[in-house]
């Protein structure tokens, strides 16, 4: 396929090594290690909120496992597998940028791009769902048919809380995927040095797998208990 | 031997490389950046010390005379959440770290300029919140945030507040990124980590610290501002949340965040005291792998601040006991340091004067949090002035004599001038008296049961109150003068050399303020740190 | 009133445990006052016996290991003498904390409700007091506490004892004063506008003395009786029996209750204390007793954390662990007014989990 960074001249060579590093190699060391560090970051960030999830479910687990059947089985299942799919294309998108493959390599971030637009739009579908059922914590909050009432909240904002920086972080993921497409279509990544799209690809890897740790824990309580413990 | 770059009077350096306002405010230089750094978190400092001079004012005596109790309570607040988030977690390392670690190693920059540039403006963003809600009527929960008061009760701005403090911590993770990669990526060939000057492995060890904690009190703070401005609960007791969790997940952070304030603080007192000595640091490893060792330890003490809260006695327990070894590799550091002298060169400089202030003020305030960790002497103990002293005694009398000491180090590199050193030592001298008194009394009034956060208080407290307000107003004074003489100094001090205090290190091999580039040839390193006898003494001209 | 006191250097010594927080804090004192010394000296000589003296010349390199002067055996020394002491300071500490934690099994109740920017103290005979605390010399005193808004601590000084009153639980501090006198109380934990006027007294009084101030008097009855009389008006009594042989079944029985383990729904088992008894009434379906049904209404907003204290109060009056009175106390108890105390003798024995039915009951049955 066309690799030719000839066609658009006005970007700079993209090999091109900043000022204060050696060698490529040290500059892509960095790049990755920073990579790796800031997803470290991450890690801390939503395990406040795991640790809070934790806290609360060992506390009152009436109430989770009751509030865990308000959301949607299905819905969320078919958001985990869209995720999961993007994650793939994702993969395949590097492999493409690995390999050279200028237009491949387009068409799947625009493909990971779908795919995450739509895991989002699902959300907003649950959240306006949720919004209609008065299950947003706040004054008009209601939890109908739920054991344990008075501590259901605590999971409605638990969710909303997880599943909303979640959902944030794949907005900032969508708009860096724009960025990154027009610039894989201006012909930058080349075999050679395609290290945003790898680090990228990184990133969202790491924006899948907190889902698929948000998915059983919020979704999957207790679907075997028929809505109670035993 | 080091290859050195010739040095050339008038040669151009980073400060006149380039002229005009964008040329800084776009800069990429690590140097810049690290100038720019200085000069707001010194404003910070400035406003975070007169929020203390109100403090002191009105506890001199003990009716609430100066000011109503919503206004102390407003003036405590901001005092804390001024002087630790804009002040005290980001002064040495995006001063002095973010100058000196590139040269330090040898690299041209840090490993990423442009984040560097993003997290002062990031620093900035916040503070444009902080003055925000100080100038609009503040906030007055304890810069700890404690739920449900800040949550459900406060008539203050605490989601503007929360956010200026969470804004500010992507500012640290940032700066903690660019060094953790810079120090595994970017060393010059033949500096290898043992070769590595001990203020590099205190910076390393506080951005692992950085990295790892602050996310954590970005997702607490990120709670409380749902709980407060959208009423998603989670620490509501109202319908079963638990206002201790988040005394929990916001001490995960704050402890550790000690020791980001700290740690540095510790690399410069190891490079000041090799210098006045002359003499490479005495137990070079253990010193460094101390920093590591209260880096790890750090993240496991947390529940020491929660002995009193309805934490279980067990988990107590462990906290304790954790609290206890954390503090021994600080010991060491303390006997290895004294080591240092012992058969050395001593040259009581100005840096020197706050390398041993702090040594003596970071002894008693390490010993004090002992009484603190151990449990049955901290039901007494806390929540009163005892705990004030004691993290006055490690955070002022330990991190800003670091600091002090640091910038006074560092000063001729930084400017190429050097101060007044009648002045310096005056100040210095000043600085330790003023502090003593300040807050020694407090230690004794802590023991009397007098609690902190406290507006008016009984009469039998007034005279240890006026004893630390009369301290005060000395400290006050030993801080000021340096800010007049070293601005002097910009224009009349005496022009300094590449080496002005016969240190070793490779930032001392490059001109006094030193070119864009650092080095004009990177420099290869092929002996041990900290190699004296290859060097003469220099003398300062006074 | 307390009389203004002059300049001093230590709180009195009040409690049975000042004198062994005290002792500790000598021992911490000796040990930091040697070490701070011991570096101060040792600085202080470094410096002058080590000066730069020009004509010298640079130090000579001492013995180096692989990154400089050091010697092994110094770390060890001094990594190891601050590790034993500092371990003696720990588990000193610990032994102190938890004789703080633990009040003994007879000490006397008191209950205490903080609120911006006061305390509300209610003795169980029924006296209430705002901001003072009276109690009797050489008992164990147990303080149950609650918040009403954020959270408080309760310190006296004198005492050398505190703990954060939290709201929607229970924190507990124990005490035996020692010393008759007033002391302050401080609330320690900061909590608004009037935190530092959230303060109080302590008044130690002699036995005689405070049996005099006990019969002075609120005049309500005891806080049993008032939690009885909240019991009937909240209804409680239309399910829970309250009488030993009468077993409704549809509703556990509270008699001999408290104290004791019960068995949940889910198949753990909890024990029946103050906290148990609050969670019960306000999210009754978060415990469910196994056995029973999904079928008591919650109390929320109908039941002040006072009223909260008294129904526990009640409680507590219908017979503890071992078929005896929860508490043993010299002031007037309550007689008449609470149901049968001569049945708790012939409670049912306490060693099989509450909960569990001891007449046939019939599950399915439900209040439509």
């Amino acid at each position: 396929m066309d690799t030719n960074v000839a066609d658009a001249p006005e970007i700079a060579n993209p090999n091109a090594l900043q000022h204060h590093f050696e060698n490529p190699e040290q500059q892509k060391d960095a790049s990755t290690i920073g990579m790796w560090s800031f997803l470290l970051t991450e890690i801390m960030f939503f395990g406040g909120l795991f640790l809070a999830y934790f806290a609360y479910r060992q506390a009152y687990p009436v109430a989770f496992a009751s509030a865990s059947l308000k959301t949607n089985l299905w819905i969320g299942a078919f958001n985990t597998t869209v995720l999961i799919c993007s994650s793939l294309t994702m993969a395949l998108a590097v492999h493409f940028a690995a390999t050279g493959k200028r237009r491949l390599l387009v068409i799947f971030l625009i493909l990971t791009l779908i795919l995450g637009g739509a895991f989002l739009g699902v959300k907003g579908y649950e959240y306006h769902d949720k919004w209609v059922h008065h299950e947003v914590p706040g004054i008009h909050f209601e939890c109908e048919g739920c054991q344990d009432a008075g501590h259901t909240q605590l999971f409605f904002s638990l969710y909303f809380g997880m599943t909303g920086l979640h959902a944030s972080h794949m907005v900032i993921g969508a708009g860096i995927l724009l960025v990154l497409i027009w610039q894989a279509y201006k012909g930058k990544f080349t075999p050679d040095w395609y290290t945003p799209i790898e680090n990228f690809g990184l990133y969202w890897h790491f924006v899948d797998i907190v889902w698929i740790f948000l998915f059983p824990l919020l979704y999957l309580i207790d679907r075997s208990g028929q809505g109670g413990l035993h | 031997m080091i290859t050195a770059p010739p040095l050339v009077k008038e040669k151009k350096n980073y400060l006149n490389a380039e002229e005009g306002l964008m040329s800084w405010l776009l800069t990429k230089d690590h140097k810049r950046i690290a100038i720019l750094y200085l000069i707001a978190v010194t404003v910070f400092f400035a406003v975070g010390g007169m929020f203390a001079v109100l403090i002191r004012l009105e506890l001199a005596t003990p009716a609430g005379d100066l000011l109503d109790s919503n206004t102390y309570n407003k003036v405590f607040t901001m005092h804390g959440v001024v002087m630790i988030f804009f002040f005290l977690i980001p002064s040495i390392p995006a001063t002095l770290g973010n100058f000196l670690i590139p040269l330090m190693i040898g690299a041209k920059d840090l490993a990423f300029p442009r984040i560097n540039l993003l997290s002062w403006y990031v620093y900035m963003l916040a503070g444009v919140f902080g003055i925000f809600v100080l100038v609009t009527g503040g906030v007055d929960t304890g810069w700890t945030f404690y739920t449900p008061f800040s949550s459900s009760y406060s008539n203050g701005y605490v989601v503007m507040t929360a956010m200026a403090a969470f804004i500010m911590g992507f500012s640290s993770i940032l700066t903690g990124l660019n060094f953790l990669v810079t120090v595994h990526r970017m060393r010059a060939p033949g500096l290898t980590w043992f070769r590595l000057p001990l203020f590099v492995w205190a910076h390393y060890a506080t951005s692992a610290v950085m990295i790892l904690g602050t996310p954590v009190i970005a997702v607490t703070l990120f709670l409380l501002m749902l709980e407060r401005g959208l009423h998603i609960g989670f620490f509501d007791p109202a319908y079963g949340g638990d206002p201790v969790l988040f005394q929990h997940l916001f001490w995960f952070y704050s402890h550790p965040a000690v020791y980001i304030m700290i740690l540095p603080s510790m690399g410069v007192i190891s490079e000041v005291v090799s210098t006045f000595c002359s003499k490479k640091p005495f137990g070079y490893t253990f010193i460094a792998f101390s920093s590591v060792a209260i880096a790890v330890f750090g993240f496991l003490v947390w529940g020491h601040h929660l002995f009193v809260s309805s934490q279980s006695a067990y988990a107590g327990m462990v906290f304790s006991v954790l609290s206890m070894i954390v503090a021994i590799p600080s010991a060491i550091k303390i006997f290895n340091w004294t080591a240092t002298m012992y058969k050395g060169s001593v040259r009581l400089e100005t840096p020197m004067l706050y390398a041993i202030g702090f040594m003596g003020l970071f002894t008693v305030g390490g010993l004090t949090g002992l009484f603190l960790a151990s449990m049955g002497m901290d039901v007494h103990l806390t929540d009163t002035y005892f705990v004030v002293a004691h993290f006055h005694y490690v955070m002022v009398g330990g991190a800003i004599m670091g600091y002090m000491a640091g910038l006074h180090f560092w000063w001729p590199k930084l400017t190429g001038r050097m101060y007044s050193q009648v002045w310096s030592k005056v100040s210095a001298v000043l600085v330790f008296v003023g502090f003593n008194l300040t807050f020694f009394p407090q230690f004794l009034l802590g023991f009397m049961g007098m609690p902190r956060r406290y507006h008016v208080y009984p009469p039998e407290f007034q005279v240890l109150n006026v004893l630390s307000s009369a301290g005060a107003s000395v400290l006050g004074l030993g801080y000021l003068i340096p800010a007049i003489y070293l601005l002097a100094s910009l224009k009349y001090g005496a022009k300094a050399g590449a080496n002005p205090w016969g240190a070793t290190g490779l930032e001392w091999q490059t001109s006094s303020p030193p070119p864009t580039e650092n080095f004009e040839i990177t420099p290869v390193v092929t002996t041990e740190a900290y190699e004296y006898s290859a060097q003469e003494v220099i003398h300062v001209g006074h | 009133m307390m009389e203004a006191k002059s300049f001093q250097l230590f709180p009195e010594q009040a409690s049975s445990i000042a004198s062994h927080v005290d002792a500790l804090y000598a021992f911490l004192v000796l040990v930091s006052a040697f070490f701070s010394l011991l570096v101060a000296f040792l600085i202080v000589y470094l410096v002058v016996k080590y000066r730069h003296r020009p004509e010298l010349g640079p130090p000579v390199a001492q013995h180096t290991n692989d990154h400089g002067p050091g010697s092994m055996i110094l770390e060890i020394v001094w990594t190891v003498i601050p590790l034993g002491l500092s371990m003696i300071m720990f588990a000193w500490g610990v032994s102190i904390y938890f004789t703080e934690s633990r009040p003994p099994a007879d000490s006397m109740e008191i209950y205490v409700t903080g609120k911006q920017w006061m305390w509300k103290i209610q003795h169980m005979e029924g006296a209430r007091e705002i901001n003072e605390l009276h109690v009797p010399i050489n008992r164990d005193i147990k303080l149950t506490m609650t918040s009403e808004d954020v959270i408080h601590d309760f310190y006296v000084p004198a005492f050398r004892t505190k703990s954060d009153v939290l709201p929607g639980k229970y924190t507990t501090e124990w005490f035996r004063p020692t010393k008759l006198g007033a002391y302050h109380i401080f609330c320690a934990e900061y909590c608004g506008t009037k935190h530092s006027g959230m303060i109080g007294t302590v008044y130690v009084l002699s036995e005689p003395d405070y049996n005099k101030w006990l019969g002075a008097g609120s005049g309500e009855g005891s806080m049993a009786e008032q939690g009885q009389a909240l019991f009937n008006q909240l209804g409680c009594g239309n399910c829970h029996p309250s009488v030993v042989n009468n077993q409704n079944g549809r509703c556990p029985n509270l008699v001999g209750l408290f104290g004791t383990r019960v068995q949940v729904k889910d198949g753990s088992n909890v024990r029946a204390d103050e906290s148990y008894i609050r969670e019960s009434v306000l999210y009754p379906q978060a415990k469910i007793v196994a056995g029973y049904d999904d079928i008591m209404p919650t109390f929320k907003g109908l039941i002040t954390e006072d009223g909260m204290l008294k129904l526990i109060e009640y409680i507590k009056s219908l017979g503890a662990k071992n078929g005896t009175m929860s508490t043993a106390t010299p002031g007037p108890v309550e007689t008449s007014a609470s149901p049968q105390p001569s049945t708790h003798a012939t409670a049912p024995a306490k060693t099989a989990p509450r909960g569990v039915p001891a007449a046939p009951v019939a599950p399915q049955q439900r209040v439509q």
